[in-house]
């Protein structure tokens, strides 16, 4: 729930359809989405332009500098649009130190053009900033020294004198449309909770302004003011994160609820696992196994809290339990079952969930030599603690038990000695 | 109050959308509240929820303060709850996520608010930064989203802060201490609540701003506040990584700004271990650039001068140090301890813990709304049910209303011959005209303007020993001259020697020669279904007897009926000779007839209301004016 990215096919979409909306005016942008299901038959049919101009693809996977890295090809047709796309669908690339597959493509009109504008729009605490610059494109960053950025206090509309210090320089014949062009995608900015535009660069075509390329982020807690405007809204997972099916299933429960529901796998082969109760601690669990030493142990990252229910609570720690369990290779394991002193959550109730699984998975537990740490307070914790105790002894796995009289993170210590003890 | 401080023993608050829990946990702390400058115990003199706000309902609320009850009013305005509570300046908004924002700005705009606490996660970015700029321009303060509160020991604190009586004792955040709190996240508030006791004299307030990316308050917004106030000593500060609100903190130290001990620490070192982009728990938490990182603004906050420890773990440690050289130096001096008040503890809590047990004051056992709990496709169903049996398969297997008041009135399933009697019964006496006094009173008042069930009950009030209610004594009469084995000849001369008509036996219009139909419809099917109908018999015996008496003294459809509900209740083999004495005493039968006839009733209220029918008024020349 926050700021996510958007492809920059979608950022266009919602560009093209409200620019319209904002401004009477018609921004001429085309672009078409190819993935591995696209039908490049039917997709012509839907956008007959594919079969008429000269094209340009790009990978539209999130990350940047696609040009640098020879990841954008110009000036093709559609026959070599789908040659190049089938080339490269699914293989595997590095960008940024994250490796994943390319299942994304856009494929636009091929602009020539001269002029390479940039802009660039962020979410500020007290408002919004505003940079521009008359030298865009792929060079922008050794021309950093040439944009200009204004700031847009929150409640304060974007006014011809505030914007006066971006366009200043600009040639007389255009000033006047590229200043217009500012105005509205500013209003299209928040009239949509963008918290991130970028048009690196936008042309003019005409003279009108033309984004050749953009970046976008909305806030999708505002999805509940926005589903109409937004349409088919895509949030793709940051590049390089790719689910593994235990992720994934873990990732479908928490959209479904109220309660959040977080699950990582980090080493799938690491003997120290946690399952760990609130946004804040969960962190902190991790964090003190890697400042103990023992990062690369570290199996997973996992938070569950805003109250999920008992059956909620079962399907997940089944999910962390079979993770945590699945390379029974002889060695000791732990798992680390954390959280603060809640405020309001009821333990009692939250470990209920929690307990069933552990008996349910009791024989690989058994297997993958787990010990247990349990530390947690809050309403109900007694009652918690001792069904912890109690389980146990019922199912013969040894299971430490903490509560609010013991740190936070002492167990992690304990589940580390555990796991580097001889035999 | 010293500049800074937002909260005192004094402070009130208004609460929006009525929560139980927190309000009685607010009210709970305000009974322990001390502060701390006496050896007695001195909890706070007002409850620190004034009012509360529901749209769209007013009254009061009951609520605890100690041992007493208080009613707290409800407004359905915050404009209106404002001007009602003049000196309430906390809001306190739990609020959903989507009318959060709207209700926020509403409580800054109105004069008397200083301060808004907003609890709701996933309010969006946009809607917050209007609530920063207004208050900023407005010299207000806005607590969260997505936080649980604050607190200021012994004095004031927000909703579910601190959590359970028990934890606020134990951290003993009843009495201020000397050191001031800021986190990020609310459920970590809580904790180092508790690692602060154990190691300092304790919290003088502890917030915490909330998770998102960019909260009502920050960090140096609360730091700054905190060295104004001469009662804290020092600051423990609690970050997280993503976001840059720490650097805010950062800057304020290097320009000397903060003149006390500041122990910070940010949490997050993990995210390195992490190949791609990941976020955390917290809206805000996301690991992005370098200077985003924990490590970074740890070394950051080091630099500035915080006291920062290697870790979390040591976090405590520096806490203790920190405030150890403080006592050395002779800047904090010791609080004197005193034990509170023990709360009462609330029925449910100690029911749920077994400590007591209480008699509950109804009893029911036809039906249960609570719904069963069951596990299908791990949705959690629930389903009323009536006498063990849930509704879905009362609509699967089919079942009328018979069945139905079958499992209502007799709490067992009844085979369906005796279902379908009874549909029949309510089918015959769900009306019999207009004349009759029950319909006729019903038509009267929907005349008159009133409304259905006014319409309704009029009618059924006349139901009694003359109109309709003839089938219970019917049966009870019948029952007990059958089982004495009296001779129709010896029931009918003995009830005439009492002076008591024989209920279910006579009709006004109805001959010996011209039966009522609906007796014979009865009769028609009882002799087809029914095991045996030997009650029905001994009525027909009896009506032979009296129609040699009378023409009219047939037998009615109450004596049918009557009967009949006997050869049911004996024949069925379902009910124990004691159940049957139960059923005809109480009164059941005349329940089908109320049953039924209300259906009619009902028929004949909107039948006026139709026709829209003026006034009834009875002609005077209908009436025998007299003396």
């Amino acid at each position: 729930m926050a700021r996510k990215k958007i492809r920059e096919y979608d950022s266009k979409r919602l560009l093209k359809e409200h620019y319209k909306r904002l401004s009477g005016k018609e921004l001429p942008i085309k672009s078409a989405q190819v993935t591995e299901s696209t039908d490049f038959n039917e997709l012509v049919e839907k956008e007959p332009w594919l079969s008429s101009s000269k094209l340009v693809v790009k990978p539209d996977m999130l990350f940047g500098k696609r040009g640098k890295s020879g990841l954008v090809a110009l000036n093709l047709d559609l026959a070599q649009v789908a040659s190049f796309v089938k080339e490269r669908l699914g293989k595997e690339v590095e960008m940024g130190g994250c490796k994943g597959p390319i299942t994304t493509f856009i494929v636009e009109p091929f602009i020539p053009h001269n002029e390479e504008f940039y802009l660039n729009i962020v979410s500020e605490r007290l408002g919004n900033s505003i940079s521009f610059s008359e030298c865009g494109g792929i060079e922008i960053e050794e021309n950093w020294d040439k944009v200009k950025t204004v700031f847009v206090p929150t409640g304060v509309s974007l006014t011809s004198e505030i914007v006066a210090p971006l366009v200043a320089t600009l040639p007389l014949e255009i000033k006047g449309e590229i200043e217009e062009f500012l105005k509205t995608i500013f209003t299209l900015f928040l009239d949509l909770d963008f918290t991130f535009l970028e048009m690196n660069p936008f042309t003019l075509v005409n003279g009108k302004p033309y984004p050749l390329d953009m970046r976008g982020e909305l806030d999708d807690t505002a999805a509940f003011k926005n589903f109409k405007k937004w349409g088919n809204i895509e949030f793709p997972l940051p590049f390089g994160r790719v689910m593994s099916p235990t992720e994934s299933f873990i990732h479908g429960l928490d959209e479904k609820t109220s309660a959040s529901l977080k699950f990582t796998v980090l080493n799938p082969k690491g003997r120290i696992w946690t399952m760990v109760a609130g946004g804040g601690a969960s962190v902190i669990y991790a964090d003190t196994v890697g400042d103990l030493g023992y990062a690369s142990e570290l199996g997973n990252y996992a938070e569950y809290s805003g109250a999920p229910n008992e059956e909620e609570v079962l399907q997940y720690a089944r999910v962390v339990i079979d993770c945590a369990t699945a390379n029974p290779d002889g060695q000791k394991r732990a798992l680390v079952i954390g959280g603060g002193i809640a405020n309001f959550t009821d333990v009692g109730a939250t470990f209920s969930g929690i307990i069933r699984a552990l008996k349910e998975k009791e024989s690989k537990l058994k297997a993958a030599r787990m010990h247990i740490y349990v530390r947690r307070g809050g309403p109900n914790y007694q009652k918690g603690l001792a069904k912890m105790r109690a389980l146990g002894e019922e199912i013969g796995i040894p299971i430490e038990v903490y509560g609010p009289e013991a740190t936070m993170t002492g167990i992690c210590k304990q589940a580390i000695q555990y796991i580097t003890a001889a035999a | 109050m010293a500049t800074g401080q937002l909260f005192s023993r004094t402070t009130q608050a208004l609460f929006y959308n009525y929560k139980q829990l927190p309000i009685q946990r607010m009210l709970d702390f305000d009974f322990l509240c001390d502060e701390n400058s006496n050896f007695v115990f001195v909890g706070r003199e007002t409850p620190s929820v004034a009012g509360i706000i529901n749209p769209g309902a007013e009254g009061f609320q009951k609520l605890f303060f100690g041992q007493e009850e208080i009613a707290i009013p409800v407004h359905s305005t915050i404009e209106a709850a404002c001007a009602a509570h003049p000196t309430a300046d906390v809001f306190i908004n739990f609020a959903s996520f989507r009318s959060a924002a709207a209700s926020s700005l509403a409580a800054l705009k109105q004069p008397t608010i200083r301060v808004v606490a907003i609890i709701a996660e996933g309010v969006p970015e946009a809607d917050t930064k209007q609530l920063i700029a207004f208050a900023r321009s407005n010299n207000k303060v806005v607590i969260g989203p997505a936080t649980v509160g604050g607190i200021q020991a012994g004095a004031f604190k927000i909703g579910d802060t601190a959590g359970t009586i028990d934890n606020i004792i134990q951290c003993k955040l009843y009495r201020p201490g000397s050191v001031g709190f800021v986190s990020k996240s609310g459920g970590m508030s809580n904790e180092l609540y508790n690692s602060i006791a154990r190691v300092t004299d304790g919290i003088y307030e502890g917030i915490a701003i909330g998770g998102d990316v960019f909260p009502g308050s920050t960090l140096s917004d609360h730091i700054l506040r905190f060295n104004n106030i001469p009662q804290v000593k020092m600051m423990v500060v609690l970050g997280e990584l993503g976001g840059r609100d720490e650097y805010s903190l950062v800057e304020a130290l290097k320009q000397g700004k903060v003149t006390k001990p500041v122990v910070a620490w940010v949490s997050g070192t993990c995210a390195r271990l992490f190949k791609s982009e990941v976020q955390f728990g917290h809206a805000g938490a996301k690991s992005g650039g370098e200077l985003e990182s924990a490590q970074a603004k740890n070394q950051a906050l080091r630099d500035a001068g915080a006291i920062v420890p290697t870790s979390y773990e040591a976090l405590e440690a520096a806490i203790k140090e920190t405030f150890d050289k403080l006592v050395e130096g002779g800047k904090i001096t010791p609080v004197k301890e005193i034990t509170p008040p023990q709360i009462p503890e609330d029925l449910n809590s100690a029911i749920k813990a077994g400590k007591v047990r209480a008699p509950t004051h109804i009893i029911s056992t036809i039906s249960d709304d609570r719904g069963m709990l069951g596990t299908f496709d791990a949705l959690i169903c629930e389903e009323p049910c009536y006498a063990g049996v849930p509704m879905s398969s009362i609509v699967e297997k089919g079942l009328g209303v018979g069945d139905v008041i079958s499992l209502l009135w007799f709490k067992r399933s009844l085979p369906r011959y005796c279902t379908q009697f009874i549909e029949i019964c309510i089918m015959l006496c769900a009306d019999h005209g207009p004349c009759v006094s029950g319909a006729h009173n019903t038509i009267v008042t929907a005349r008159a303007g009133k409304d259905l069930v006014s319409s309704l009950v009029s009618g059924l009030l006349t139901i009694g020993p003359r109109f309709g209610g003839a089938i219970d004594d019917a049966a009870r009469y019948f029952k007990d001259a059958y089982e004495r084995g009296l001779t129709p000849y010896e029931f009918v001369e003995g009830m005439k020697k009492k002076g008591i008509r024989v209920p279910g036996i006579g009709h006004r219009i109805k001959r010996g020669d011209n039966r009522d139909k609906r007796v014979e419809l009865l009769q028609h099917f009882a002799r087809t279904h029914f095991p045996s109908v030997k009650y029905m018999e001994y009525a027909v015996q009896v009506e032979t007897y009296t129609l040699s008496k009378a023409n009219n003294l047939v037998l009615n459809v109450d004596g049918a009926i009557g009967s009949l509900f006997l050869d049911l209740l004996a024949g069925s083999g379902m009910f124990t000779k004691q159940e049957i004495d139960e059923i005809v005493g109480i009164g059941y039968l005349n329940g089908l007839f109320v049953l039924a006839r209300s259906i009619g009733l009902i028929g004949h209220t909107f039948d006026q209301k139709r026709l829209k029918q003026p006034l009834y008024r009875h002609p005077w020349e209908d009436v025998l004016y007299t003396k």
